[in-house]
């Protein structure tokens, strides 16, 4: 682990951006090959529940859909992971016991991440002790912003040797960093130290998630990978809500870094009601019909 | 550098589009006067779909009393047409426009059946901007006195226009729309490995009651041209098509009164600095030299890459090159269709050999060619340099060849070091180095972190043997207007 060389860090050009991702989202998925993509969307969920009036009753709920996604089609994945605040893991951690879905927490004082290093530690190591096998941290956007990169780079060190051995996803907040150059150089950043995956958003910010900035940070994870042969993931958070648009990703995915990317141990999607819409997309590709929503649990 | 597994990837299922919506005809015969007459030649040859062999249709071959008959009736309707008001000329071609866009699917899936151009361009290039060009000219048609003050302009008289094969109904619609905007009368003829469009697009002329004899469209080969050319009431020529023919037009029409604009062939210049966005810059070669397979004038066949991003740069192409799909024109999601005719594929062939054998190293991305059809992957070439065949001549194909330099008057001197003019890429963050290049690459157009960015209001056209005179924009108006 490493300072990355900032000078050395690619520029971004949004129009280009922009123009390619126009081009995945024209690819064309239908038949056997939406089946396999909305299977896939659907490991690779963290289903999320992140608000100040989440109750242990609701994550519990949260759990049950999780491991019970949809009873009346045969052969579907679970998603990959529950994503609830730190003093929330311990019931999750209960609820999901013998599935394999992990249980990921954020922490760092999310969403704003305005605190002392020291409290972030503590919320982090506190997370993991609960249970959590992922640590979602955020960065501090305004260091960043004010150009103390060093700053944010301990700071993600330090939360990556607080986390032992769950893995850690370090959101950028991309909504907050205004322009592409800056999502690319805080994905460097927190590539260099350390991260397992990189994040966009805490979805508590517009815009969240978006094609454009996934984009700019699939190319950073692939411009490390082919440097040191390290795979880092990748997850969009917030604002993907339809099955259409989760097959653009993946699509983006397949054509930028391949299939090795093309699982949970590698891409997740941050959503809370993504993983109905692709359901109903599923059962509409096994009955040929489209079911009323009221079908589909919510929870 | 650890390897991306690009090849073993999501394979996306078969998303044709679908045909049988299109209509086409069995034969077709030439349209002149307004209808469809059999040609004098009684001739017919068959238009061939290049990704599967089959035969789409017979088109007729026009002779010399066939083109007689197509000027002669272009001569008389010049004379109501060119006095008609010019807000009506306007109105039947926005009429044009709106009806290019009405059956904008028709066009786009006969235009990939016939050519072998992917869907995705036909269908999201080729036809909007041949609609967009319809739409543009019509607006000018009665502001010509505004566009050149004080002037007073006139239109010229019958133009021939000669088009080829690679942008079938776009290369109609450049040449036609400005045309008969301006008050001349039109014998267009497409190239004949691709005349199916054009003949759709008379079925539209006939429809719209444009008066007879504005536009005739006559269809042939080379000799079917070269009666167009040397017919003594043609009163000018626009040509786009290969230098070698432009030249040969230029002999047959010299000591005449005929005036002409010639589109020919091009070696483009893509220019990768080590401050550009890397990235997008790879996107932009991609789309610089694969688009429509190459087959493009403009297309950045001749890639400099500063040496300090070089390797960077050609790893990253090999990778997108590799995601690249190749396969049939309608599938939605091709990225690169069929080579347009046998003839061109073994050119290409040609060419790549040529290169291999003066020492080139040649890349293709792997990729599942069908038997039937023309085929080639996108190919690279490194280790080339200036004094290489593959550098020097235009090879119309999905082929690049790439440089590496060092410094700026460097690239410069290479990029101008050619006997065409007509287009170049210029790939930097920093502003003032696109100027400095803008003012010293010797290209008719110049792009700027993108490529291949086409529309009606920007002029086209070439420096030194890539031709003269300009499409587009309001300089195409002045190719067919007389000031007196």
């Amino acid at each position: 682990m490493s300072f990355p060389d900032l000078l050395k860090i690619p520029k971004i050009d949004k129009l280009g951006v922009q123009e390619i991702v126009n081009r995945f989202c024209k690819r064309s998925i239908k038949t056997s090959a939406k089946k396999h993509g909305l299977h896939l969307a659907l490991s690779m969920i963290d289903l999320t529940t992140l608000e100040g009036k989440d109750t242990t009753d609701k994550v519990r709920r949260l759990c049950y859909k999780a491991s019970h996604l949809h009873n009346s089609l045969q052969g579907l994945p679970n998603v990959a992971a529950v994503c609830v605040y730190p003093t929330l893991v311990r019931v999750a951690k209960k609820e999901l016991e013998g599935t394999k879905i992990n249980i990921a927490s954020v922490a760092t004082a999310f969403p704003s991440g305005q605190s002392t290093l020291d409290v972030k530690l503590s919320d982090t190591k506190f997370a993991v002790n609960e249970g959590a096998d992922e640590v979602d941290m955020v960065i501090s956007r305004g260091k960043f912003l004010a150009g103390e990169y060093n700053f944010v780079y301990d700071e993600i060190a330090a939360v990556k040797e607080a986390c032992g051995k769950a893995h850690l996803k370090v959101i950028l907040e991309t909504g907050e960093l205004d322009t592409l150059d800056n999502v690319r150089k805080a994905s460097d950043i927190a590539i260099y130290a350390g991260a397992d995956f990189i994040k966009t958003s805490t979805g508590k910010i517009s815009p969240a998630a978006t094609m454009p900035v996934t984009f700019v940070m699939l190319n950073a994870i692939k411009d490390y990978y082919k440097k040191t042969g390290i795979k880092i993931g990748m997850k969009p958070a917030g604002g993907i809500s339809t099955a259409k648009i989760a097959l653009q990703y993946l699509v983006m995915l397949n054509e930028t870094l391949g299939y090795d990317w093309m699982n949970k141990d590698l891409f997740r999607f941050g959503a809370s009601s993504l993983a109905n819409d692709v359901l109903m997309q599923l059962q509409k590709q096994e009955s040929g019909y489209y079911q009323s929503l009221d079908y589909f649990s919510k929870d | 550098m650890s390897k991306l597994n690009l090849n073993k990837t999501w394979n996306y299922a078969a998303a044709t589009e679908s045909t049988n919506h299109i209509l086409l005809k069995e034969k077709y015969d030439l349209f002149i006067n307004g209808e469809f007459v059999k040609s004098n030649s009684k001739k017919y040859f068959d238009t061939i779909n290049p990704a599967t062999d089959e035969v789409i249709a017979k088109i007729s071959e026009a002779n010399k009393k066939d083109i007689d008959l197509a000027v002669k009736s272009a001569k008389i309707a010049f004379r109501r047409w060119s006095k008609l008001k010019a807000k009506e000329r306007g109105k039947y071609i926005f009429r044009i426009a709106r009806m290019i866009q009405e059956r904008a699917k028709e066009f786009a899936v006969i235009e990939s059946m016939d050519g072998g151009k992917p869907i995705r361009e036909s269908r999201d290039v080729d036809i909007p901007l041949a609609a967009n060009h319809f739409f543009y000219y019509a607006g000018w048609a009665d502001k010509l006195e505004y566009a050149f003050p004080n002037k007073t302009p006139k239109p010229l008289g019958v133009a021939g226009q000669i088009i080829p094969w690679n942008f079938p109904l776009l290369m109609a619609a450049w040449k036609i729309a400005p045309a008969i905007a301006c008050g001349n009368t039109v014998v267009l003829k497409p190239a004949e490995t691709t005349s199916l469009t054009a003949l759709k697009l008379a079925e539209i002329i006939q429809e719209s009651g444009l008066p007879k004899g504005v536009v005739n469209i006559v269809t042939g080969a080379g000799n079917t041209g070269a009666e167009i050319v040397n017919h003594p009431d043609i009163d000018k020529i626009a040509f786009t098509g290969s230098t070698n023919v432009g030249k040969l037009i230029q002999k047959s029409i010299s000591g005449t009164k005929k005036k002409s604009t010639l589109e020919l062939g091009g070696k483009g210049a893509n220019i990768i600095f080590e401050d550009a966005a890397i990235d997008q810059a790879v996107e932009g070669i991609v789309n610089a030299i694969f688009f429509n397979q190459g087959h493009v004038c403009c297309a950045g066949s001749r890639l400099f890459v500063q040496e300090s991003v070089a390797n960077v740069v050609i790893e990253k192409l090999k990778d997108r090159m590799s995601s690249l799909i190749v396969g049939n024109p309608l599938d939605k999601n091709t990225d690169i269709g069929a080579i347009n005719s046998k003839e061109q594929l073994a050119t290409i062939n040609k060419y790549i050999k040529i290169g291999q054998e003066e020492g080139g190293e040649i890349y293709q991305s792997k990729c599942s060619i069908s038997k039937k059809g023309n085929w080639c992957p996108p190919t690279l070439f490194l280790n080339v340099s200036q004094s290489h065949t593959i550098v020097q001549e235009e090879i119309f194909g999905p082929v690049l060849a790439i440089q590496t330099f060092r410094t700026i008057d460097e690239v410069i001197e290479k990029a101008n070091n050619t006997p065409f003019g007509l287009s170049a890429g210029v790939w930097t963050e920093k502003g003032s180095k696109i100027f400095k290049l803008t003012q010293e690459l010797n290209a008719g157009v110049v792009w700027a972190n993108t490529y291949n960015k086409f529309d009606p209001t920007s002029p086209f056209g070439g420096f030194k043997e890539s031709g003269f005179g300009r499409e587009g924009g309001l300089h195409g108006l002045k190719a067919y207007l007389k000031f007196e």
